[in-house]
């Protein structure tokens, strides 16, 4: 079945090349990329399922084998990614087509706007798959020029200016990891995943500490982990809400996936997991007390997203299984949660005119669907029982008792009071937006009609949240066979090389 | 290409200017700089092989072939490169023709968060309700 595992990035590219020549026909483009979408979602799903059964998936791209050509790999780590990116790339799809019909004018979703999310898709899926790191590079780079183009949709001003502070500064990143590659590539003779687990152990501490920093540093600024993350609140709210909310969802996540990747296939344990945790505390703290200043609920949300990107290198960087494990379940939960969470925030903005606290109000009366959908996600986010969130900060907060090093138990205490202050900045939002008695100044009721393929969509999400929580022990036993895999390492080599692994 | 002197300052002086030119206002600038910065990543790249006859199958013997694989990174390398450069030359462009310059701009919002926090201020939405 290892033909399956090429076609996530091969049928999106397929679309977006589609998509490209039917220009004027936004009908048929819908078509082409909701088709090509689900097809995605459960070709990833019989992945998901192939690998948690029979183990990881290997393909030679162009027949070249392991350790000289390209690989694909999925592993269950890599497929779990793939089913929750691919479910939420085609909700948000299914939002933004409806966004489109009703603001009437058929430009919206420009022309462009269908092959450019596509290449999006395309390139998360590749860094997914990719077994090699030249490979995650491309990946990388395609997800990246794609989103540049979406987050300077329309060439307005004030896109312009923050497109400008996000394209430099992943431009700089890129060009980091590209050197990081060289560098590698002229110490090891290999840019194979599998094949650089061996050769890397081999090389002197300082050489290896050294390119390990570089890697984490290019994907520290793509996963925006403090203090490299403070070109992500400026840019991601100006963007139409439903690029802000894939951004949100899988950006941040690929480069926390390729952190994951690299810390315990590349370079187990060593001095650089007392950094990871070090920084993990800082971004979760000092990214919630951002959120807790804002005044804008978007600009809210993308600081609560930097803060709980901590969460997620807490558990990478306790080495433990079940830390990883636990940041496994996290990056499901929050991928999901926070694509849902601005959904919900172009909902309001569609619905109240505005995004900003101090113009909105009474929202709960106006349209209770609508506040449900921003108060379950919202729940769930701040970890609220029984919702997942409750259950992966659980997950973590164990694993951090466990190690039992000063370290650990100071990002404990961190977790939990992340957790809290999350909770007073959306109940803020809550007072502010929902409960309080309506502005005068939002749109009338008519004129902020929420359309069905905005709110269908963001409820399935939200469903697909609280989904979570009933499969939490089903996803917790793949998230801890993916860890218990990554940690041996032995198992990725020998499936991607075969007899030769060292 | 075996690593000789020559190469290695041309890298160094490629970074250090590119890195400086980045941390310019201009995007024009910001652009120069990124040019300069990917050509020294090529050089960094092209270093790491090993020199010697075009690797094509019997053209040499085995062991005298140059190493394929860095040149087929640059190539990759330059493409994306010179798709970015195209951006950004867009962007700088764009922003040119919008706001009458092509400055990286600071964060409005954040100014004005700043502002009232100097002034003792909440973000202006605590007292009513």
């Amino acid at each position: 079945m290892t033909w399956l595992v090429p076609l996530p990035v091969v049928m999106p590219l397929l679309g977006a090349a589609l998509t490209l020549m039917m220009a004027g026909r936004p009908r048929a483009q819908r078509t082409v990329s909701l088709t090509a979408l689900t097809a995605t979602l459960l070709v990833s799903a019989a992945l998901l399922y192939l690998t948690t059964t029979e183990g990881a998936l290997v393909v030679a791209v162009g027949g070249w084998v392991a350790p000289l050509g390209i690989v694909l790999v999925a592993d269950e780590l890599a497929a779990l990614m793939l089913v929750v990116s691919a479910a939420v790339t085609v909700c948000v799809l299914v939002y933004s087509i409806g966004q489109g019909m009703a603001d009437g004018h058929e430009e919206t979703p420009l022309s462009v706007y269908h092959p450019t999310y596509l290449v999006l898709t395309a390139g998360v899926t590749n860094a997914f798959l990719a077994g090699d790191l030249f490979n995650l590079y491309v990946g990388f780079e395609i997800l990246l020029v794609a989103s540049y183009v979406l987050l300077t949709l329309g060439g307005t001003e004030n896109r312009i200016r923050a497109g400008t502070t996000y394209v430099v500064v992943s431009l700089l990143s890129s060009v980091i990891f590209l050197t990081a590659i060289g560098l590698i590539y002229a110490a090891t003779g290999t840019l194979n995943m599998a094949q650089l687990a061996g050769r890397l152990d081999a090389l002197p501490d300082g050489l290896r500490l050294t390119l390990q920093g570089m890697l984490l540093l290019a994907f520290g600024i793509k996963a925006a982990v403090f203090p490299l993350s403070s070109w992500l609140p400026d840019s991601y709210p100006t963007a139409p809400a439903p690029v802000t909310a894939v951004f949100a969802g899988l950006l941040t996540k690929v480069g926390v996936y390729a952190i994951i990747r690299t810390e315990t296939l590349l370079f187990p344990g060593g001095r650089a997991t007392t950094v990871l945790l070090i920084a993990a505390l800082l971004t979760m703290v000092i990214g919630i007390l951002g959120a807790v200043a804002q005044s804008d609920i978007k600009r809210l949300l993308s600081f609560t997203l930097v803060s709980h990107i901590g969460y997620l290198l807490f558990g990478v960087g306790l080495t433990s299984e079940l830390g990883l494990s636990s940041a496994i379940f996290y990056v499901v939960h929050h991928i999901t949660v926070q694509t849902t969470l601005f959904l919900a925030a172009g909902l309001i903005e569609k619905r109240g005119g505005s995004t900003a606290l101090d113009r909105l109000g009474g929202l709960a009366r106006l349209n209770p669907v609508l506040a449900l959908a921003f108060l379950i996600p919202a729940l769930n986010l701040a970890g609220i029982p029984p919702f997942s969130g409750f259950i992966g900060k659980l997950g973590l907060i164990e694993a951090g008792v466990a190690d039992g090093g000063y370290l650990a138990w100071l990002l404990v205490a961190g977790s939990v009071l992340t957790s809290l202050l999350t909770l007073y900045a959306i109940a803020r939002v809550w007072n502010l937006a929902f409960w309080r008695s309506p502005n005068p100044a939002m749109p009338s009721p008519d004129a902020g009609r929420c359309p069905p393929l905005m709110v269908v969509p963001t409820l399935a999400l939200v469903a697909f949240g609280v989904a979570l929580s009933v499969v939490a022990g089903p996803l917790f036993a793949i998230g801890d066979q993916a860890a218990g895999d990554l940690l041996q390492r032995g198992g990725y080599a020998q499936a991607v090389l075969g007899g030769d692994a060292p | 290409m075996t690593p000789n002197l020559v190469y290695i300052v041309v890298i160094g002086v490629l970074f250090a200017a590119g890195v400086s030119m980045v941390l310019e206002r201009s995007l024009t600038r910001v652009l120069m700089g990124m040019i300069l910065l990917g050509n020294g990543v090529n050089l960094l790249i092209l270093l790491g092989g090993k020199a010697g006859a075009p690797p094509i199958v019997g053209g040499a013997p085995e062991n005298e072939l140059a190493d394929p694989l860095p040149q087929i990174m640059i190539l990759t390398a330059i493409v994306i490169t010179l798709g970015m450069t195209a951006f950004l030359l867009a962007l700088a462009y764009r922003s040119w023709a919008m706001a009458g310059h092509d400055e990286v701009q600071d964060d409005v919002e954040d100014r004005r968060i700043m502002l009232l926090a100097e002034r003792d201020e909440g973000s202006g939405t605590e007292d009513e309700s």
